[in-house]
């Protein structure tokens, strides 16, 4: 296999996956262990930039370790992985985890807003706690990401008060609010919605909408419903193998692979 | 199926009897826990208020037979004891808690948290006594200092092992979130993980002060008492307990006297110390 690692763009591309303009990241023969255990076989695809990725497929298939491998949270719980994830024209392991971090922004399953911490500073913890203290600029900062999360009406005479105290919605909010104020180029989100009401659940999928503009996202859902509505292109992974990769409409209209429809349509799964 | 043990009216009879004879052992032992506090609260006010006065804070002892005077100097010197102790024995524990919580899942691990579970449990006197060896006899003289040093000893174990368990309780997610943000682990142990488990700290440090402030066996050995105005870490100094210790077990009256108001003064002394803690520690939200 041949690909330049100077270019996001330069790789093989599997004939059977979307072709992309632009590339954000490309992950290439990623296999992802804990221990001897192999939960990621073999992952080859091609994050495009400025779109929705949704990636499905039933429990313990190996979504969300293929999302935390993308940003090195995998190895924090002790896992390790093989092939390469290029991402900025150079393969991530040979990144800083932590500058890493920064441009590969993560939002979790539960809503975990710091609870020592105000609506203010969760939403500039990651700028704060990294040695950034200029008042006014972090004060724009604050109301620029919470505008951008849609949450500046509901909580702007209240920043003062404690994270912990806003409804679960709201803190999930909150928290895509700090992963922004880091400013990252990528936005990774495990299951955002699957801990939250609808009316909240349609909150956040508005706000992925309208994030797709500024940020490539990467979104892990169990909710096939949330990745047709959300998504530009879907990955369909099952027992740790991707399946299928294609353009969202495509796959929810005429799936190619059998094991695809099956769980489309609710037979398994 | 035939149930053979079934003696109907009579097993409802003796149920309820075991029931007003269990609720009745409970009751009596619930009492039990409680009256020694009641007792001493009422022995030490009762005895120890009459002595209660400005003098008492403000005055050095008197000579035998002559009456008034105050302990100044061993309030004084408590306090300054309880700051030699918790200056060691605060750091010490705390570090050594985040050590075993974040980093201690090994061997070495194991084996420091095993030797602070032994350590807990070793007589304060034997401690006071180790202290006398390694601080006291190449100094060749009591002090201050080497009390003090008794003191961390006894507080070390305490502060650790309730350090490790309150940052065990912060939830991983909290560090998954920092991570996620591009925060290096140390500022996230510091300023997340620490902060959050704070309070439970603090309970761990104020339960470590409150014990080292009542002790007397190791003090014995190394701070040993004094009768003068001393606030030289290098010199013996005077502490409440020593003084309860010599004023309680002398045959003058008004020094048995005194003895009370001092042991008066030393349990106002630590309520204050849970008390200002308290204030310290509370959170800016309710959680």
């Amino acid at each position: 296999m041949t690909f330049n690692t100077k270019t996001n763009n330069d790789f093989e591309v599997k004939p059977s996956h979307p072709r992309h303009d632009s590339v954000k990241i490309s992950v290439n023969n990623l296999s992802a262990y804990f221990g001897k255990t192999k939960v990621l076989k073999d992952i080859s695809i091609a994050i495009p930039e400025k779109k929705v990725l949704a990636i499905i497929g039933p429990s313990g298939c190996g979504k969300s370790t293929f999302l935390r491998s993308l940003n090195r949270m995998h190895e924090v719980v002790g896992g390790t992985i093989t092939g390469s994830i290029i991402f900025d024209g150079e393969d991530i392991m040979k990144q800083d985890p932590v500058y890493l971090r920064r441009k590969i922004g993560m939002v979790f399953q539960k809503p975990n807003p710091f609870p020592t911490m105000s609506i203010f500073n969760n939403v500039v913890a990651g700028l704060k706690l990294n040695g950034f203290h200029n008042k006014k600029a972090l004060a724009e900062i604050v109301e620029k990401s919470l505008i951008q999360a849609a949450l500046w009406d509901e909580v702007k005479d209240i920043l003062h008060k404690s994270g912990a105290n806003i409804s679960g919605g709201q803190q999930q909010r909150l928290c895509i609010a700090r992963t922004i104020a880091v400013n990252p180029e990528v936005i990774l989100m495990d299951e955002p919605a699957s801990a939250l009401d609808p009316l909240s659940t349609t909150k956040i999928e508005e706000l992925i909408f309208e994030l797709k503009k500024d940020y490539t996202i990467v979104i892990v859902t169990h909710n096939m419903q949330q990745a047709a509505r959300v998504s530009d292109f879907t990955a369909f992974f099952y027992m740790g193998e991707l399946i299928e990769y294609s353009e969202t409409k495509k796959m929810f209209v005429a799936p190619v692979k059998k094991q695809t429809e099956d769980y489309i349509t609710g037979r398994f799964g | 199926m035939e149930i053979k043990s079934y003696k109907g009216k009579f097993n409802f009879i003796r149920r309820r009897i075991t029931n007003v004879v269990m609720l009745s052992i409970s009751f009596l032992a619930a009492i039990i826990t409680i009256a020694p506090l009641v007792l001493i609260f009422y022995y030490t006010i009762s005895k120890g208020i009459a002595n209660l006065n400005i003098n008492f804070f403000t005055k050095l002892p008197t000579p035998v037979g002559e009456s008034g005077g105050g302990m100044v100097n061993a309030i004084v010197g408590t306090l300054i004891l309880i700051a030699i102790g918790g200056g060691i024995g605060i750091p010490v524990g705390i570090f050594s808690g985040v050590y075993l919580s974040e980093f201690g899942k090994n061997k070495f691990g194991a084996i420091v948290r095993f030797f602070a579970d032994v350590l807990s449990g070793i007589p304060s006197i034997v401690v006071g006594v180790v202290a006398y060896t390694l601080v006291v006899i190449p100094m060749r003289h009591f002090s201050a200092l080497a009390g003090g040093i008794a003191l961390a000893i006894l507080m070390i174990p305490t502060i650790t092992r309730t350090t490790e368990e309150m940052i065990k309780l912060v939830p991983h997610s909290f560090r998954e979130a920092g991570l996620a943000l591009g925060i290096p682990k140390w500022k996230i142990t510091l300023m997340i993980v620490l902060k959050t488990a704070w309070k439970g700290i603090a309970t761990g440090i104020l339960l470590g002060l409150s014990r080292a402030a009542g002790e007397t066996a190791p003090l014995l050995f190394t701070s040993l008492g004094n009768r003068f105005w001393s606030t030289s870490i290098f010199q013996p100094i005077a502490s409440l307990t020593v003084y309860i210790y010599q004023y309680a077990s002398s045959p003058f009256k008004d020094w048995n006297d005194q003895a009370w108001t001092a042991a008066l003064v030393l349990i106002i002394l630590i309520s204050l110390l849970s008390l200002v803690f308290r204030i310290i520690t509370r959170s800016k939200y309710k959680t």
